[in-house]
């Protein structure tokens, strides 16, 4: 665990303030996860510091997804540990929202756009008690939030691809988290749904929320978050995207697989 | 007939007929309301290996009992022997799906079909044994009616009222884990256990219904209502309250149908009344039935050709869709040598207009979720408020504001 915090604090360097383990909204020790007899990740570590907004990034098949079903116990860990809030899982749910792929339901599933909000609100329910006005109410708030409270109403079939990952967000809003793990919310959306989306991200971070996203778009890495998680299978490197969004260690994560033009198109930090 | 059936309908066929219609009434709105969790989970077909798996259950509790010196026909007994091996089944099933490559359909059907052979060679053997009463167990395959006790219907009303109570308590974990299983195990739902959950609803109906229905066709209570119940609605409450009421009415009227004549059997005419409601709603259920189907597709259509065909004339163009043609001529806005008429000038004009409000407010509003309802077709007056529609004349008053829209339509 010392070790794990003590390396944090040096690849940060002054910018960031120590974070130890017991801290971190979110911190994942020698994580392994496989699919059959494959790892899909391999002994990965990571802390995520309170307020920061992470990526994580690496090619198709890489386990972004897997590490982040894995840390929220979605799928079934092999070996390692995570941590949130400085406890285990189980007692700190409560604390976490979740934003899946877009692609991982049915949208012909009998429900409104209002109902699959509210059901940010069904642990907060538990199973007794009714909905009540100030529960829509607060649904719609959430909806309102993304610009989809013109929506409420809708079969969530009658919406388009950057509509139903705008509901899927207003339904983690209604969860009233302090993390937040979304997996590729950018994935297939209109410019006007992502530029909706990066702006509540960007809000909740202002309130002092901590954002986990598996992301795919490097170009966008830099402008979006601060702090990046590259993986490839393995952890390839951790840290504040200033000092670790880097060319070698993209060509480290992708394997020499990026053209030398894309990654000059990234503009990235002076090295 | 007819008169027999309101006899039976109205329950004064008989203290038998009334016993079964009731009972099956109550069955069918529990199994209604149970199965519409794993319906929509689309996992349905796993009722029906679990409704097999109950044979060798009944059969091997049958063999126990009598040779532990009872008549073998206890009900209960039973009913805890048909238990006991749909687990085994069920268990079968998960473990086959989770343990071997084989996908779940592969492993619902190899243990649905052995655990059924398995069964009617135990119920063969129960045939040639000298002790014991045996006679009705072939009863458990499709139902049956004529032997059914006042402790049936009991059975019936305690399990039914026990499989509706656990369906309203779990709704909420169950819709969660029916729609999005991931969002649920991520907010601290077990998901493994709701679906225990489901199936436990469903192994429930399925030995509550043994009896009356049978295990052959119990399954269609299961899938049928629900089926039935989600063409008329789009909210998952509904689906659940009309998957109940469907199957309620529809035990009830089969009960009462086959009452009504001699020797028609309870649980198939039940299941046949269940597809009857179920194919009406198919052909005039709104939105989702067959008809509303075309009915909205044809409207779509014309107004397509409508619009696409006035603003053309508007913009002075000419029309050569010979579909677009007829729809303009048949709603009087063309004549026969496709020139506007009056009425057509006037709707023209119009639809211009609106195209021109259209630009202007999807200027205005670039990134608000509303540009999204922009469809090329649905007036401006239909999504935004008069008020939002004066400001927007308003801009379009304006001539610096105008020639930038207008080149837009």
């Amino acid at each position: 665990m010392n070790r794990v915090a003590f390396k944090v604090e040096r690849d940060q360097g002054a910018t960031a303030a120590f974070v130890a383990p017991g801290e971190s909204p979110l911190s994942i020790n020698e994580l392994t996860v496989s699919y059959g007899e494959k790892p899909a990740v391999f002994a990965v570590d990571a802390t995520v510091p309170p307020q920061s907004m992470t990526a994580i990034v690496g090619p198709n098949g890489a386990g972004k997804s897997t590490l982040l079903k894995a840390a929220l116990g979605i799928v079934p860990r092999l070996s390692g540990q995570v941590r949130v809030y400085g406890k285990p899982l189980a007692q700190v749910m409560n604390r976490i929202a979740y934003v899946p792929q877009r692609a991982s339901v049915d949208w012909d599933f009998p429900t409104r756009v209002i109902d699959v909000v509210l059901m940010g609100l069904y642990r907060e329910l538990g199973l007794l008690r009714f909905l009540r006005s100030p529960h829509k109410e607060k649904a719609l708030a959430c909806l309102n939030r993304v610009g989809m409270a013109d929506f409420a109403y809708r079969q969530i079939g009658q919406l388009s691809g950057g509509q139903q990952q705008r509901v899927f967000l207003a339904r983690a809003l209604a969860q009233s988290a302090d993390l937040y793990l979304l997996d590729e919310p950018f994935a297939g959306v209109d410019a006007a749904t992502e530029k909706a989306i990066i702006d509540v991200l960007k809000a909740l971070k202002a309130e002092h929320k901590t954002l986990v996203c598996v992301h795919h778009d490097l170009s966008t890495v830099t402008q979006y978050f601060d702090r990046v998680l590259l993986i490839n299978t393995r952890k390839i490197a951790e840290g504040p995207v200033a000092t670790t969004f880097t060319e070698e260690n993209l060509q480290k994560t992708y394997g020499g697989r990026l053209a030398t033009a894309h990654i000059e198109q990234l503009k990235l930090p002076a090295a | 007939m007819v008169s027999a059936f309101l006899d039976a309908l109205l329950l004064q066929a008989g203290y038998n007929a009334a016993l079964v219609a009731v009972g099956a009434a109550l069955l069918g709105i529990a199994a209604g309301s149970g199965g519409t969790f794993l319906f929509l989970r689309k996992r349905s077909l796993l009722s029906d290996a679990l409704a097999h798996s109950t044979l060798p259950g009944v059969g091997i509790a049958f063999i126990l009992m009598v040779a532990l010196g009872g008549e073998g026909r206890n009900l209960l007994g039973l009913l805890l022997g048909s238990t006991v091996s749909a687990t085994i089944g069920l268990l079968a099933v998960d473990w086959i799906t989770n343990r071997t490559r084989l996908a779940e359909d592969a492993a619902i059907g190899a243990v649905l079909s052995v655990f059924f052979g398995f069964g009617v060679v135990l119920l063969t053997v129960i045939q040639t044994m000298s002790s014991g009463y045996q006679a009705g167990l072939e009863g458990f395959l499709l139902g049956s009616t004529a032997g059914m006790l006042f402790g049936d219907a009991i059975v019936i009303t305690i399990g039914g009222a026990l499989i509706v109570t656990v369906v309203l308590l779990l709704r909420r974990p169950m819709t969660l884990v029916a729609f999005d299983p991931e969002f649920a195990a991520a907010s601290g739902v077990n998901v493994q256990r709701v679906d225990l959950a489901m199936m436990g609803l469903v192994m429930a109906v399925t030995i509550v219904g043994l009896k009356l229905v049978g295990l052959v066709l119990i399954v269609a209570l299961l899938i049928i209502p629900p089926a039935t119940a989600r063409l008329w609605s789009n909210r998952t409450e509904n689906v659940v309250l009309g998957a109940g009421l469907i199957g309620g009415v529809s035990g009830y009227m089969g009960a009462a149908l086959s009452a009504s004549a001699p020797n028609l059997p309870t649980g198939p005419i039940i299941v046949l009344m269940s597809f009857a409601l179920f194919a009406l709603s198919l052909l005039f259920a709104p939105a989702r039935g067959v008809f509303a189907a075309l009915l909205s597709r044809r409207r779509f259509r014309n107004r397509l050709h409508r619009r696409q065909g006035l603003l053309a004339l508007a913009h002075g163009g000419s029309i050569q869709d010979r579909m677009t043609r007829a729809v303009l001529r048949r709603e009087g806005f063309i004549r026969g040598d496709a020139t506007l008429t009056e009425a057509g000038k006037a709707a023209a004009a119009r639809v211009q207009h609106d195209e021109r409000r259209w630009a202007m407010a999807r200027q205005l509003h670039q990134l608000d979720g509303f540009s999204a309802r922009y469809d090329s077709l649905r007036p401006i007056d239909s999504v935004l408020t008069r008020d939002q529609i004066a400001e927007i004349d308003r801009r379009m008053g304006d001539p610096a504001f105008f020639d930038r829209s207008g080149d837009g339509s």
